[in-house]
C-alpha cells in the first residue's frame, strides 16, 4: 500500500490557481482547470477567458443571479467581473491563436518529455472524437499548464518518454500538476518541483516511463 | 424602402434547395437559431452539409435533422457531447460523413469564408491527425496546416435584436458563432428575439451590420434552456 497522500481534486486546483500572477489573462480548460478559477484569490486580478467569446469571467452565480445566456466552453452558469467583455467566436480564437493569453490550464491524457500532449482521444479510431479548442489553446497560449491524475485509474502511466495517444499539440506543455507532483517540462526534461505529501522522487519515476529529474 | 422581415419560419427557409451547406450558429443552445433549424426540418431540403459546433444534443435541433437522414455531412468540433446519441447512430450506420475541426479553426473558417479569403495556414493542429492529408508547411519554424475557407448556401443565425436592414446584436454569450456565420451565407437567414425600429441600434451598437442578412423572422423564444450540471 502507498503511503504518500495524493493531493485532492480541490488542493490540486488551490494549488495551480496560488502559482498564477496578478494580471495574466488565463484560458480554464474542462474539469479540475475549470475549478482553479474558484480558487483565485478575490484580491489578485486575474482575467479568465472563455472560448465562446468571454473575456472576464466571474465565478458560478447564485440561483437567484443566474443569467440564462451566460455560460462558459464547459457549459457552466457563469458571472461577469466589472471590466468584463464579449467578442464573436472568431476574435475569441483569435486572441487565443495570437498568443494574447499568459496561459491556458488543460485537462490531459498523456505529456511527453519534450512537452507533447495528447488530451483528446485515446485511439486513432475514436468513432465520434470530440476535440474542441484544446488544439487551438495548446498553440495559442504563451504557456501551457496541464493537470491531471498521475496514472490512470487502471495504473497506465501518463508521464511518457513519448505519447502513445493522438497528439493535442506538439512541444507545447510546460508544466504538469498531478495528484503526485508538479513537474516542469525543460530542455534536460521532466524536473520535479514539489510533490505530494509521503511520496519519493522513485517512487514517482516507479509511476511514469520517462525520467525525472530534480530541481 | 428596404425591409428584411418576413413573415413566418416558412417563408424564412423558402427555396433552401437539397445538397446545400447549411451553417448554424450558437454555442451551448445559447444563440442557437433553433426555429429556422426546425424550420429547416418542416421545409424538407436534405443531402446537407451541416456546419455547426457539435452533432447536436439530445434528440432536438441539429440533432433531429441528422436523425431523420438528412444531413449528408457535418463539420463540427464536438462529434460527441453529452446526449450526442441520434449522432452516434447515425454515424455507426455509416449513413453520415465527419469531419472534425479544432473550434478555432472552425470560427476562422467561416470567417474567412465570410471575409473572401480562400485558405489560411495556422499552426493549430500542426503535428496532429488534424494535419493528415492537408498542404502543410514549416512558416516561422513551427508547421503550419493549410485550412479551407468555409461558405454557407444557407446561415442561419439567432440575433437578439433586429432592425428591418438587418443590422444586429446579440444578447451575452449569445453572440458565440453568430457575426462570423451571418457573414459567410449566401443566403443569410436571421431569427430575432426583439425587434427594434432603425435607428434604435446605435452605431456603436451594431455587431453584425444589415448587409450580410437577407431575411429576418420575429420569434421571441425566450430564454435559452438553464443547464443542470
Amino acid at each position: 500500500m502507498a503511503n504518500w497522500k495524493p493531493w485532492t481534486r480541490e488542493e490540486l486546483a488551490a494549488r495551480v490557481a496560488r502559482d498564477i500572477p496578478e494580471g495574466w489573462s488565463v484560458n480554464l480548460g474542462i474539469g479540475i482547470p475549470t475549478l482553479v478559477g474558484n480558487y483565485v484569490p478575490a484580491d489578485r486580478e486575474v482575467i479568465l477567458h472563455s472560448e465562446n467569446g468571454i473575456v472576464g469571467m466571474g465565478p458560478a452565480p447564485s440561483p437567484e443571479k443566474l443569467n440564462p445566456w451566460l455560460v462558459n466552453a464547459s457549459r457552466q452558469h457563469v458571472t461577469l467581473v466589472t471590466g468584463a467583455s464579449y467578442m464573436n467566436h472568431a476574435d475569441s480564437f483569435g486572441m487565443v491563436r495570437g498568443g494574447h493569453l499568459d496561459l491556458c490550464v488543460l485537462g490531459g491524457f498523456q505529456v511527453a518529455e519534450n512537452g507533447d500532449l495528447a488530451n483528446w482521444s485515446r485511439s486513432e479510431d475514436d468513432r465520434a472524437p470530440a476535440i474542441g479548442g484544446a488544439m487551438d489553446l495548446a498553440v495559442g497560449a504563451k504557456r501551457i499548464w496541464v493537470v491531471m491524475e498521475h496514472t490512470t485509474k487502471t495504473g497506465e502511466k501518463r508521464i511518457l518518454r513519448r505519447c502513445t495517444y493522438p497528439l493535442t499539440a506538439t512541444a507545447c506543455v510546460k508544466r504538469v500538476y498531478t495528484d503526485l507532483a508538479v513537474i516542469d517540462v525543460t530542455e534536460r526534461g521532466f524536473v520535479v518541483i514539489d510533490t505530494a505529501p509521503g511520496i519519493t522522487i522513485g517512487d514517482l519515476q516507479a509511476l511514469g516511463d520517462a525520467p525525472l529529474h530534480s530541481a | 424602402m428596404i425591409d428584411k422581415f418576413v413573415r413566418s419560419v416558412a417563408e424564412a427557409m423558402a427555396g433552401i434547395k437539397d445538397g446545400s451547406t447549411v451553417l448554424v450558429s450558437g454555442f451551448a443552445q445559447i444563440g442557437e437559431p433553433r426555429a429556422l433549424v426546425d424550420g429547416l426540418i418542416e421545409q424538407g431540403a436534405c443531402d446537407l452539409t451541416v456546419v455547426h459546433n457539435t452533432a447536436g444534443r439530445g434528440r432536438e435541433g441539429v440533432a433531429r435533422l441528422i436523425g431523420e437522414g438528412r444531413v449528408r455531412k457535418i463539420i463540427c468540433s464536438f462529434a460527441r457531447s453529452r446526449g450526442s446519441v441520434l449522432f452516434e447512430e447515425v454515424y455507426a450506420r455509416g449513413d453520415i460523413e465527419l469531419e472534425i475541426v479544432p473550434q478555432g479553426t472552425l470560427a476562422e473558417r467561416i470567417r474567412a469564408g465570410g471575409a473572401g479569403i480562400p485558405a489560411f495556414f495556422t499552426p493549430t493542429g500542426g503535428g496532429t491527425l488534424i494535419a493528415r492529408g492537408k498542404e502543410t508547411r514549416v512558416i516561422n519554424g513551427r508547421e503550419c496546416v493549410l485550412e479551407q475557407a468555409i461558405r454557407g448556401d444557407v446561415a442561419l443565425v439567432e440575433a437578439w435584436r433586429a432592425d428591418r436592414w438587418g443590422n444586429l446584436v446579440y444578447r451575452d454569450a449569445g453572440r458565440n458563432f453568430n457575426p462570423v456565420v451571418a457573414a459567410a451565407g449566401d443566403l443569410t437567414i436571421v431569427q430575432t428575439q426583439n425587434v427594434a425600429e432603425l435607428g434604435e441600434l446605435t452605431p456603436e451598437m451594431i455587431v453584425t451590420p444589415g448587409i450580410y442578412v437577407d431575411r429576418i423572422v420575429h420569434v421571441p423564444s425566450g430564454d435559452p434552456p438553464v443547464v443542470i450540471s
